[in-house]
């Protein structure tokens, strides 16, 4: 090992072991400690398909500035024992700067880690464990590499306070002695300790409340859904919290029902969404082209996995862009967006729920299993969306008992018009899928088609999204270009390319569909070499974007499918062959 | 004061639209679009306080022809719209119609859980035993030796689904069956229906003069359910076992807790944020 890795100068670590080894508390702990000594950090999980128990790996990433993807390789591999650990062995790449921590009594170490040349220390964990009452290893453990980090006792105590206080004593008590034992026991080799103290309390949040939080941010107060992962816990933050806030969450039989179950909540004048992946949206397709046709607004949070079909449900993919963009039957056109990160998923789906209200239209926003099922510290959002960048809080427009000649599709020159919610005397109509006049009425002369193709079509293209659809970061000829949860390692690859000597920018892509071509092609401009990373394995955001004459014909693409997370190294690989290329 | 208490007496014309329906001469559907405005003006309800809700099918274009909030909205999908509406909305009279196909068959799902759900709906069913609108299909509760459709020259050779059984299995709370040809029978049962609180089901056989003529025999087939209305779900069973399907009234009533949900707001997100910090 060539330094130690310590909080100030960041560290990547990975914590593994079999069911009830207590390897993904151990890491929720060390988040959270982490967070409370000041610094940011991010955790990300693994599981097999077992529904319970099976061995799980933690795998976290801390340091002093904000973090958004995992990085390369682990600095720290903590077993706390080893079986079936093969089967994350390609998720935690380790190389001989690695150090792999375990207790010789854990048994011998998988021969693919050992390949990796880490070097291995032995740590008396079990005897240390033993010597307590009610000792667990996951804790002795946990204590001795929050020593090695650098982290403060205190912050270390704090985070298993956060984390098991909800427990009670029997497992409080004995899981703080241990903590404390194993931080003794490492202390013998003396560490830094130090705490920073933030400007601001951090928020420790993952991905997937953070959509919720986004959601009832915006103002949502009714959901409908399915359960389904890696989308569940979007589900089960909010069904307590929106009763709280005077609203619901029903359960339905099947997404068929909760698309629909949407609309007409939203019909009767209350923000809705549901949250569902790739299986999920594929069943719901229809009703969004219902929602699309009626013109009422819905949100749909898609947690993609990896597909097609049911495909692998515990782990990432952005392989649902397709359908996304293409999945509606007809003229059908509705907004698209993607969440950039953790912290990001509190403002987009903020955003396009106040998108979906103010158009009246359907908004899908894309999230995936890395940003869902991760947590993260951060710091907490502003009071609103993007800040002050976007407009003023975006409202449906409501038409009120006064409005004389109420015509519910009737063409506005921003294509949208008042809706009267059920109750407004003399405001009654039929909301229409089947293509209708003005009033509503159905309809198949062309003439009307045309006219609400258009309302429908230039309401979304004519609308100012501010600089909001995208977040650009840094200067430089080179230029990648992404979108979604790509966007981490790729800012963390321009970083480390910009460091080393190759000015590099990113355009990472929130808004999908309307594609804000002429500000992308701008934002483009004259760059040298083009790279469009992604996910997925046809590369469809970068198909897409061609499709839309959004690049220019030197344009690269970098797409890999899931599940292995995308690393900086491979996209600064992918950036540096394609300029050789352009070179050539 | 409330929006129904300053209501005028309304009549049953007043509730009808200006959209001139679809249907063919003769059909049922113009005798429940009828029967429901009469229902709607005997229950005085303000007209902005009703909302129709339905999926797609010719029974399904009624929501148009009421003068109320309404939505036409796709196949065998009207119930889960119908209750995400009154699931947001308690404060609404929710009324939802459709056919046969499109709340057994392409629905039939949705049928089962809105039965066990019991939210405070109306779901009329105008049965012809034929799929109208994409003209003479069999539906689920067509005979299985009906061969006149393309799509099944031989007949289904499938027993017909029953639409009163199942909804008790499925656990409906008021269960009954009115005919197009009975006016007055028909606006009785869907004013009970209305007044129902919970799930209320109610079956109309509604014959199709295009694709079934030989209902025109409907007339002389119907008869009175031949039990009292009762509570007990063991009796209500056996009257709808013994029944030929043609029994015309109120098979079953039942208080049952109705799904409601909880709507009195007691924190502001900027409360629920304090759990994210450290
Ligand atoms: C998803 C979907 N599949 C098929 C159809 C075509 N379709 C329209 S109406 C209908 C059947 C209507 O029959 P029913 O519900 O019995 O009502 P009726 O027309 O007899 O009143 C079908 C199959 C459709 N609109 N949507």
């Amino acid at each position: 090992m060539t330094e130690r890795p310590t909080l100030a100068g960041g560290a990547t670590l990975a914590i593994t072991g079999s069911g009830g080894s207590g390897a993904v508390t151990a890491g929720l702990i060390l988040l959270a400690a982490v967070g409370r000594a000041g610094y940011f950090g991010l955790l990300g999980r693994s599981a097999g398909p077992q529904i319970r128990g099976g061995e799980s790996a933690a795998m976290l990433r801390f340091g002093p500035q904000p973090i958004e993807c995992m990085g390369d390789r682990f600095d720290l591999l903590v077993g706390l024992d080893w079986e079936n650990v093969a089967r994350f062995a390609d998720e935690l790449p380790l190389d001989r700067n690695s150090l792999i921590l375990t207790d010789a009594q854990a048994g011998p170490i998988p021969e693919i880690l050992v390949r990796s040349g880490a070097q291995v220390r032995s740590l008396p964990w079990k005897a240390l464990a033993d010597a307590e009452t009610e000792g667990r290893v996951n804790m002795v453990a946990l204590g001795m590499v929050g020593a090695m980090l650098g982290l403060p006792l205190d912050a270390l105590e704090a985070g298993v306070r956060a984390t098991l206080g909800g427990k009670g004593g029997r497992i409080l008590t004995p899981s703080l002695d241990c903590v404390r034992s194993g931080y003794a026991a490492a202390a013998a080799a003396p560490v830094p300790s130090t705490t920073l103290h933030p400007a601001v309390a951090r928020w420790n949040i993952s991905g997937n409340e953070a959509a919720g939080l986004g959601a009832v941010r915006g103002g949502v107060r009714f959901v409908a859904a399915y359960p389904i992962t890696p989308a569940s816990e979007v589900l089960e933050w909010l069904a307590p919290r929106l009763e709280l806030l005077g609203g619901s969450l029903l359960q339905a039989e099947d997404e068929l029902a909760s698309i629909n179950m949407i609309i007409g909540s939203s019909f009767g004048g209350v923000p809705s969404l549901t949250a569902t992946s790739g299986p999920g949206l594929s069943l719901m397709v229809e009703g969004l082209g219902l929602a699309v046709a009626s013109e009422t607004p819905v949100v749909v949070v898609n947690v993609q996995r990896g597909g097609p079909s049911t495909g692998i449900p515990t782990k990432s993919e952005q392989s649902d862009l397709n359908i996304a963009l293409y999945g509606l039957h007809g003229d059908a056109p509705h907004l698209v967006l993607a969440a950039l990160g953790i912290r990001d998923c509190i403002d987009t789906v903020e955003w396009a729920v106040g998108l979906a209200e103010h158009l009246q239209t359907v908004a899908i926003v894309l999230s995936d299993q890395m940003l869902g099922q991760s947590r993260a510290i951060i710091d907490p959002p502003g009071d609103q969306a993007f800040g002050a960048c976007t407009r003023p809080h975006m409202r449906r427009l409501i038409a009120g008992a006064a409005d004389s000649d109420h015509r519910r599709y009737r063409p506005a020159p921003d294509g949208v018009s008042p809706m009267a919610l059920p109750g407004v005397p003399g405001g009654m109509y039929t909301a229409e899928g089947l293509e209708h006049g003005a009033g509503g009425t159905p309809s198949s002369r062309a003439i009307d088609h045309a006219e609400q193709l258009g309302k429908r079509l230039h309401k979304l293209t004519g609308f100012d999204y501010g600089p909001s659809w995208a977040e650009i970061r840094g200067e430089g000829d080179h230029l990648l270009l992404t979108w979604g949860s790509s966007a981490g390692p790729v800012f963390e690859a321009a970083e480390r390319l910009r460091d080393s000597g190759t000015p590099t920018r990113v355009i990472a892509l929130r808004l999908l569909e309307p594609l804000q071509r002429e500000a992308l092609l701008e934002a483009i401009g004259s760059a040298g070499s083009i790279l469009v990373v992604e996910q997925n394995q046809t590369a469809q955001c970068f198909a897409y974007l061609h499709s839309q004459q959004a690049l220019p014909a030197h344009a690269r693409s970098y797409a890999r499918a899931g599940p292995l997370p995308l690393r900086p190294a491979e996209i600064m690989g992918a950036l540096i062959e394609c300029h050789e290329r352009e070179e050539t | 004061m409330d929006a129904a208490s300053i209501t005028p007496t309304l009549r049953a014309k007043d509730y009808k639209s200006e959209v001139a329906p679809v249907w063919c001469p003769g059909c049922g559907h113009f005798a429940v679009l009828s029967a429901v405005t009469k229902a709607l003006a005997h229950l005085k309800l303000a007209k902005e306080r009703v909302a129709m809700i339905s999926g797609i099918g010719c029974s399904s274009r009624l929501p148009a022809y009421v003068d109320a909030f309404g939505f036409h909205g796709i196949h065998g999908r009207a119930l889960p719209l119908a209750s995400g509406l009154k699931a947001a909305r308690p404060d609404l009279t929710v009324i939802v119609t459709g056919g046969d196909g499109d709340g057994f068959s392409i629905g039939g799902n949705h049928f089962l859980h809105a039965c066990r759900r019991n939210m405070d709906l109306t779901y009329i069913v105008m049965d012809n035993e034929v799929y109208g609108m994409t003209k003479g299909q069999a539906s689920p509760t067509t005979q299985p030796d009906w061969a006149k459709s393309k799509l099944t020259p031989h007949g289904t050779g499938m027993r017909p689904f029953l639409p009163t059984a199942i909804a008790l299995a499925a656990g409906a709370s008021f269960i009954a069956r009115g005919f197009a040809g009975d006016p007055n029978g028909l606006t009785k049962l869907l004013v009970e229906a209305i007044e129902h609180p919970g799930f209320a089901f109610l079956q109309v056989l509604s014959p199709c003069q295009t694709f079934r003529p030989e209902q025109k025999e409907w007339k002389h087939l119907v008869h009175p359910v031949d039990m009292a209305p009762t509570a007990d779900s063991v009796e209500a069973a056996r009257s709808i076992q013994a029944d030929d399907g043609m029994a015309l009234g109120l098979f079953y009533a039942r208080r049952l807790p109705v799904w409601q949900p909880q709507n009195q707001a007691t924190a502001t997100p900027a409360d629920l944020e304090r759990e994210f910090a450290l």
